[in-house]
């Protein structure tokens, strides 16, 4: 589904990323660790496309179609969606509006996909306008809900959300990436089909705690702008908990 | 670059303006009116079937050409024959605003071509609006209008005012002098909405007087170019908690000249005012004042000027706060910049092109929450933003 050959970027005039190589096949989870400033946030801002983050060098391929310089817009009606961190406030812009927008010409049911998040009251708030920082993160995952992109970009969902949230968030990122484990409404237990998993996505975390919440296929570790580690996220996770980052990475090379 | 005191804009000669008009008749069915004349008004709130409207007032030129109250709690007409059915409305005229004030204060008393009156009366709660719209049909014409909106003890109403010229009009001047008092415990919805030409200038000149536990709300939407524009009504908070809150929102096409404020004095304890500005350049000038007076302990002001510079242009931000004595608290935010990149990658990121994304970020910026606004209004907002773009594009 997504493919990233020997990518390097830059941002201002500072090298930021160099060497990357990815793939994310469909149906994969794949779990991006890093510790502060190792370029994690750089790379996701790259397959999306925005300004300020220059390719130099590589190419990136979604759905078979070379997206390294495709406009944003185009990137997401491919159906790459992402989650921001700090995504900025846009005033005067209700919330139940972007949902929509982003829905485009699906239907979409806001306030039902509220009420999973348990976000309706936010509804007719402005975009992001004085939101905490787990409300920001359910904000997010709402529009990624109304605009079912196929592969999903998630930057640190765990941060800054309480636990009773976590476990919400956890939930609806399963359902979003076609990984839920309860049946859905009207299945008795033992008829339930399991469909082949298409959603794919790739989570940016630095502290792994999102594994206790969602389930992963790999997981890969980036380090100072190379990508240096491939293999069972949960594994990846123990390394780091067990020797930090330094250690983790010597360990690869 | 350009200046902000801009001579061609400012300067205005009333010597270069006729001040007589030839007489139009008075026409009893709106809908009989010629659509290029109604098409005008609609574009500033005037529905010319008349429904859902407690009254309406029509000038055109000079002439009062329509008036009539639907409901029987207010009163609708010219300010010559309400001046003639109220032997008291002589000493509200000029009581709060000189005629002195300067050449167009001036003109408005010495050739005056009527204006309305509309009253609501005491306890009276209007349940729909009552609309006005002034109107300069003839080229070359100094229009200069008095008029008089007193809303008495207790009442309620909402008055949704328009100006506009007819659509070939070159040359033309309007001059306004208004006079609004909000008597005790009543509340004014107050809404103006102006759809001048290209070369047009225009000289309000407003004095609202508040009296105790009093709510002024005035709206101020001019989104159409205008040759050039000058207001900056004052506002005395004259009563224990007697409150102003006044919304404005500007568009500056190439061309056009806005210097549109508002002065609050908040003279009493409890006394509260909010003045909010919105404004887009697109080449235009636009300065946007506000200016406010503590002068007791215990009142409360906050001013709001947010500029978007979408092309080029000249955007300036006045906020002004001044404290008389201790105890007074106001505060003022302004900012003046072009729309912020992230937030045009942010909406695209979800899928809306940079056109798409640009113009859900500029009517959100337009929105200010304005109570009570006529609904086709907000179709002429999107409009506005959409001819806006176009010039930006």
């Amino acid at each position: 589904m997504l493919v990233i050959e020997d990518l390097a970027v830059e941002v201002g005039d500072k090298p930021i990323l160099a060497h990357i190589n990815m793939e994310i096949p469909e149906g994969e989870t794949h779990i991006l660790f890093g510790p502060n400033g190792s370029g994690k946030t750089s790379l996701m801002m790259t397959i999306v496309g925005f300004s300020g983050y220059r390719v130099t060098h590589g190419k990136i391929t979604f759905k078979g179609e070379d997206i390294t310089y495709m406009p944003i817009h185009e990137r997401a009606r491919l159906g790459i969606g992402v989650s921001f961190q700090r995504p900025p406030t846009i005033n005067g812009l209700r919330t139940r509006d972007l949902v929509a927008l982003c829905a485009r010409n699906q239907p979409a049911d806001i306030e039902a996909l509220a009420d999973l998040l348990n976000f309706r009251e936010f509804l007719e708030r402005d975009v992001n306008r004085n939101f905490s920082g787990g409300e920001i993160k359910r904000s997010e995952l709402l529009q990624l809900m109304a605009q079912q992109p196929d592969l999903v970009l998630l930057d640190e969902p765990e941060s800054g959300v309480d636990l009773e949230n976590i476990v919400l968030l956890g939930e609806v990122v399963n359902t979003l990436l076609e990984r839920g484990v309860k049946y859905p409404r009207g299945f008795e237990p033992g008829h339930i089909h399991l469909k082949k998993r298409t959603k794919s996505a790739l989570v940016i975390t630095h502290t792994g705690h999102i594994l206790d919440y969602i389930t992963a296929d790999r997981g890969q570790v980036l380090y100072n702008g190379h990508l240096c580690c491939s293999r069972n996220p949960r594994e990846i996770l123990k390394w780091i908990r067990e020797y930090g980052y330094e250690e983790c990475v010597r360990c690869a090379i | 670059m350009r200046h902000l005191n801009d001579k061609s804009k400012t300067d205005v000669e009333l010597d270069d303006y006729q001040s007589a008009a030839r007489p139009h008749d008075y026409v009893d069915d709106l809908t009989r009116i010629a659509p290029a004349d109604a098409g005008k008004w609609l574009n500033t709130g005037v529905d010319i079937a008349e429904k859902d409207r407690a009254g309406t007032f029509i000038q055109k030129d000079c002439s009062v050409i329509h008036s009539q109250a639907k409901d029987q709690g207010v009163e609708v007409m010219g300010i010559s024959a309400a001046l003639k059915k109220h032997d008291w409305l002589k000493d509200y005229l000029w009581k709060h605003i000189s005629p002195e004030k300067d050449k167009f204060t001036e003109a408005a008393h010495t050739r005056p071509h009527e204006g309305y009156f509309i009253r609501s009366l005491p306890g009276v709660k209007l349940a729909a609006p009552v609309q006005s719209c002034l109107y300069i049909a003839q080229e070359g014409l100094s229009q200069n209008v008095h008029n008089m909106v007193i809303a008495e003890e207790n009442s309620e109403m909402h008055i949704i005012t328009g100006c506009s010229t007819s659509p070939h009009l070159v040359k033309g001047l309007h001059v306004g002098v208004s006079e609004i008092f909000v008597k005790k415990g009543a509340v004014l919805h107050f809404t103006m909405i102006h759809d001048w030409g290209e070369s047009i200038n225009v000289r309000p000149r407003t004095a609202i007087h508040v009296e105790a536990g009093g709510v002024i709300v005035s709206n101020y939407i001019c989104l159409r170019p205008v040759g050039s524009l000058q207001m900056a009504p004052v506002t005395y908070l004259d009563g224990v908690g007697a409150v102003g809150r006044f919304n404005s929102i500007l568009v500056a096409a190439d061309g056009s000249y806005l210097d549109v404020g508002a002065t609050v004095h908040l003279n009493y304890p409890e006394t509260r005012a909010e003045i909010i500005s919105r404004a887009i350049t697109v080449g235009g000038t636009i300065i946007a004042r506000g200016e406010m007076m503590g002068k007791v302990a215990g009142c409360k002001g906050h001013l709001e000027c947010k500029g978007l510079l979408l092309k080029d242009g000249v955007m300036h931000a006045i906020p002004e706060l001044a404290g008389f004595v201790p105890g007074v608290e106001m505060s003022h935010e302004a900012a003046v910049g072009k729309i912020d990149q992230r937030e045009i990658e942010y909406l695209m990121a979800r899928g809306l092109d940079e056109e798409e994304a640009v113009s859900t970020i500029v009517r959100g910026f337009l929105s200010v929450d304005i109570e009570g606004l006529p609904p086709g209004l907000a179709k002429e907002i999107d409009k506005a933003v959409t001819e806006t773009q176009k010039d930006m594009m």
